[in-house]
């Protein structure tokens, strides 16, 4: 029996706007708790939602990066459950007109992907597919606070900071493909938000959240199976993990034919088992019902303070940059690539060319060197700055210093934040590039190695690759190796 | 006449007049009122919380600034009754209920806002129905209001507590809040003036929230004078209140009065003569009659969907009552049940809320959720269109008529425990009211006249959206005709 693993995704993006969704409490990050809310985020009596216009300005951008139709007049709603991190008893969310409907993103799959692809819509380099993934809606809605439960207290305390920040909910439409390729999906969507800059996409500090529904069916078969829907996926590698699993759990029920086995529920990724683990049924008391939002009117585009919101243009995405970074720089794929895949990187990568250094060096230097350094530190932010590294890069063109004395001086830049000259200057790295200088290494090196010099008049090539190393050494790795090679060879050959 | 020492029953406009003329200082005023208010309350019950302390610091502050010649505001050292579902800063706001029973707000409502920066004093809380669910104001957790008029009849509701404070002459000036007609009735069951304005003219920010595509907040008084200057210190966007809006002009409602109402015309629908006490249908004939005379053109008319109305409003309100009231888990703030009967969260919750709100309260937001339940959203959805069709009848009501006249109440005050106030009844109560809130036009009561027994009964005036500048004119022309407004009710023991 074939079977086919069909993936929906429910991605929580939290917007990069500097105030609440219907308050003006800050939202920033690891504020004391309880100290970044008001009385309309705590649900205090009297309390009334204000819509934050920068919220619908983000939200519009990543529904027109996405791709969606932008429905000009959409409406809040009430989504009604008790909890104690939801202060009004219910959330304020967009149901049945949301902001954007019917997107889709194109996501570039290898080729052994795409047997698990229903539709490949053409072929852009030999070995790679593209797979559309259709975007069912996106719409605004407000986080709930957070439940912090301390060790060995019987308490729950809670902490309303996060209350009322504004996220959009992009849910895909349920499409046939692999664990890998969702994770692809998310990957790609993950630049396209931080590239137009709706989010800051932290999944570390929860600002991309991603839960995912699985259901498995024979292949051929119109309807689908049982919907599973999984919680608790902190990084792209649990969530391919999770997926992973519950599609062999299901394959297998399935195979056994004990497909009553798969009920509609909620089940929750255990992370150190490394398998899911029922959470709790669907049985639709929970759903909370939605009703109308009154306390707000209906959002309506067509209004002349919102107007401008549909006639901003968008930023370049990362498929349009890799594009460009491939034609303009005269980059590799797999080059433009890494470069774009953040958008921060690409943005340096840029700023490093437009001071000069060669585009295909400034690839070099950041993608093996600079990529190195940044994943071994802690910085958030790359400490080099692109002006510093492009002299870098240059000095090391002009045959200033030696490339391997540029990768010193690079970790003491990224070390230190110094200018490369001072370093050069201070290390005395710079390259020995004059003749006269380098004869005199080259002679007291033949004075020292009489018997390899002898060796080489009797035809050993070995005899000169040590010679080389020994001048190298000698002058402390600085020596320009062309000009001592010159001198060397011309040496030898009149002895 | 203006009685040095004895301003108790005088309006605003008197007030006023007693200010500028140094007849008596603003300490004076508010020790006299609050001296009633504490003498005289404890039949009444119009009052829960009295700000004793609060209200004379204020008051001293002003006679600081009148010493030094300072502009003391539009409404200078008036004295103001505020209904107890409005927040007010560090003075309890209870909404009539065990679940708010000792929540203070740290903030006041915008409408707090407005009246303390116009130099008006808060003097106390007036008791209500439980969450302003109510037309009786039966259903208060603390204490029943007794009609001033008569001590044996409801004073209306849900804004009882704020009509019986100016009918027994506490206060010249009380806010109320209008959800299907909570300031209106009230007003007409204690003979005073009420006016609910346009959805949005007056900002709900602070308001404990009813049902909140009803509700309104509107100024209360003993004239209608009164009534435009407080209302053109409320009108206005607010920032805070997204369904609020820009109220345009500066417009001097309080001088525009005398304006006239020649050349108007106002239609009555020939519904309101049906199942209508016939003393309260002999005021409104009366009313006609005294509008023809001043050049009015007065027309009857059919508006059927009126009868649509009570239906539609309960359904709605509470389907709006059910969510809006969800925020109250006792998790936060309010009514927390003992430790020991926690037995788990959900359980906690549910016992908050079963012992926090009273019986009204439960019954309108167990059927709130259950007309939103999606199997039986048809109910919602059928409120929802029959609305619009009210909303379609009065935008062609308004394109014949500039105002239109009516009853506020089909029945005269009447007695408690007869379970008149309740859920079912205030829908029929509010026969004629609760059209302005499900529309959101602004309706206005005034006295009318005086049942045989000597109760007041209330006319209603309701008017185009926006149109609160005509409303406000029609009823002064009518109200100095009928020459019935500065009556207070004789409070038993008021000499003493």
């Amino acid at each position: 029996m074939i079977f086919e693993t069909i993936i929906g995704l429910e991605i929580h993006v939290e917007l990069k706007t500097s105030s609440k969704m219907f308050c003006a409490c800050s939202t920033q990050f690891g504020a004391r708790p309880n100290t970044n809310t008001c009385p309309v985020c705590m649900g205090m009596p009297g309390g009334l939602p204000t819509l934050n216009q920068e919220a619908v300005r983000l939200a519009l951008r990543a529904g027109r990066a996405l791709n969606c139709e932008i429905n000009r007049v959409s409406r809040f709603n009430r989504k009604n459950y008790f909890y104690p991190d939801l202060p009004k008893g219910y959330q304020i969310t967009q149901s049945e007109l949301p902001l954007c409907e019917n997107g889709y993103l194109d996501i570039e799959l290898d080729e052994s992907e795409k047997t698990e692809t229903e539709t490949t819509l053409g072929k852009d380099a030999p070995s790679r597919c593209i797979k559309r993934i259709r975007i069912a809606r996106i719409h605004l809605e407000e986080d709930a606070g957070k439940l912090i439960h301390p060790e060995n207290q019987p308490v729950t305390l809670v902490d309303y900071n996060r209350a009322g920040i504004p996220l959009i909910e992009i849910v895909t439409c349920p499409e046939a493909i692999s664990p890998k390729a969702a994770v692809e999906f998310l990957k790609e969507l993950k630049s396209i938000m931080e590239y137009t800059e709706v989010s800051d996409c932290r999944m570390e500090q929860g600002s991309l959240r991603c839960d995912v529904n699985v259901s498995i069916r024979k292949k051929g078969d119109e309807k689908l199976g049982t919907k599973v829907e999984i919680k608790n996926l902190n990084s792209f590698k649990e969530i391919q993990k999770a997926l992973e699993w519950e599609q062999l759990r299901q394959q297998k029920l399935l195979r056994t034919s004990l497909p009553e086995q798969i009920i509609p529920e909620t089940r929750r990724w255990d992370d150190i088992r490394g398998i899911t683990v029922p959470m709790r049924a669907k049985d639709g008391a929970r759903l909370g019902c939605i009703a109308p939002e009154p306390d707000l009117p209906l959002l309506d585009l067509n209004d002349s303070s919102m107007l401008h919101f549909l006639e901003e243009s968008l930023p370049e995405l990362g498929a349009q940059k890799r594009n460009r970074f491939v034609s303009r720089y005269g980059l590799s794929r797999y080059e433009a690539d890494i470069l774009t895949k953040s958008k921060q990187l690409a943005d340096y990568y840029e700023d490093v060319v437009n001071n000069g250094a060669h585009p295909k060096e400034a690839a070099n230097w950041i993608l093996v060197e600079l990529l190195r350094l940044w994943r071994m530190s802690e910085h958030r932010e790359i400490p080099v700055a692109g002006q510093s590294l492009a002299e870098l890069i240059m000095l090391v063109d002009e045959g200033e210093i030696s490339r391997n004395a540029g990768k010193t001086v690079l970790s003491e830049m990224y070390e230190t934040g110094k200018d490369p000259r001072d370093i050069i200057n201070q290390k005395g790295l710079a390259q020995i590039n004059s003749e006269n200088e380098i004869k005199k290494i080259v002679e007291a090196v033949l004075d020292q190695n009489k018997n390899a010099a002898a060796d080489y008049k009797k035809g050993s090539t070995k005899a000169a690759g040590y010679l080389m190393g020994q001048i190298m050494k000698a002058g402390e790795g600085r020596v320009n190796p062309n000009i001592a090679r010159e001198i060397l060879e011309d040496r030898l050959n009149k002895l | 006449m203006i009685d040095k020492g004895k301003p108790r029953g005088m309006t605003i406009a008197e007030l006023q007049k007693g200010y500028q003329d140094k007849c008596f200082s603003v300490k004076e005023v508010i020790q006299s009122c609050l001296q009633h208010i504490n003498n005289l309350d404890n039949p009444i019950g119009a009052f829960i919380t009295v700000c004793n302390e609060t209200a004379l610091e204020a008051a001293e502050k002003l006679d600081e600034g009148l010493g030094r010649g300072e502009d003391i505001g539009p409404l200078g050292g008036i004295p103001v009754a505020v209904k107890d579902n409005i927040c007010t800063r560090n003075i309890r706001t209870t909404c009539a209920s065990r679940m708010l029973e000792h929540f203070v707000p740290p903030y006041d409502a915008t409408v707090i806002k407005l009246l303390k920066n116009a130099g008006a004093i808060v003097i106390g809380k007036t008791n209500m129905d439980e969450f302003a669910m109510g037309a009786a104001s039966c259903t208060s957790a603390f204490k029943k209001i007794r009609n001033p008029w008569d001590f044996s009849k409801v004073p209306g509701g849900s804004s009882g507590g704020s009509a019986a404070a100016l009918a027994a002459g506490f206060v010249p000036l009380a806010l109320g809040s209008d959800t299907g007609g909570s300031i209106r009735q009230s007003a007409s069951f204690c003979g005073v003036v009420g006016l609910k304005p346009t959805y949005g003219a007056v900002s709900r920010f602070g308001l404990v929230a009813f049902a909140s595509s009803l509700d309104q907040i509107g100024p209360m008084t003993r004239t209608v004078e009164d009534c435009a200057l407080a209302f053109s210190i409320l009108k206005g966007r607010d920032p805070l209140d997204a369904t609020s809006v820009e109220y345009d002009g500066v417009f001097d409602y309080a001088n525009a009065l005398d304006s006239g109402v020649k050349g108007l015309k106002i239609g009555i629908p020939g519904q309101c003569l049906e199942q209508v006490d016939e003393e309260i249908a002999e005021s409104l004939l009366k009313a006609g009659r005294v509008y023809q005379e001043s050049g009015v053109q007065v027309e009857w008319f059919s508006l059927p969907e009126m009868d649509l109305c009570p239906a539609a409003y309960l359904v709605i309100s509470s389907a709006e009552a059910a969510t809006g009231l969800a925020k109250y888990d006792g998790i936060r703030y309010g009514y927390c049940t003992e430790a020991a009967n926690n037995p788990d969260l959900d359980g906690m919750i549910r016992r908050n809320r079963s012992e926090g709100f009273g019986e009204e309260v439960r019954r309108r937001i167990m059927l709130g959720t259950y007309v939103q339940r999606e199997e039986c959203s048809s109910y919602y959805q059928r409120a929802v269109s029959i609305r619009n069709k009210i909303k379609n009848a009065i935008e062609q009501a308004f394109k014949r008529f500039d105002l239109i006249l009516t009853p506020t109440s089909p029945v005269l005050p009447f007695e408690p425990g007869d379970n008149k106030g309740y859920l079912y009844n205030e829908a029929r109560l509010g026969r004629f009211t609760v059209m302005a809130n499900l529309t959101g036009i602004p309706a206005l009561s005034l006295p009318g006249g005086f049942s045989r027994a000597g109760l007041p009964i209330g006319l209603q005036l309701a008017g185009d959206y926006f149109s609160e500048d005509r409303l406000l004119r029609a009823a002064y022309c009518l109200e100095q005709r009928l020459g019935l407004f500065m009556q207070t009710a004789c409070v038993e023991g008021d000499e003493a």
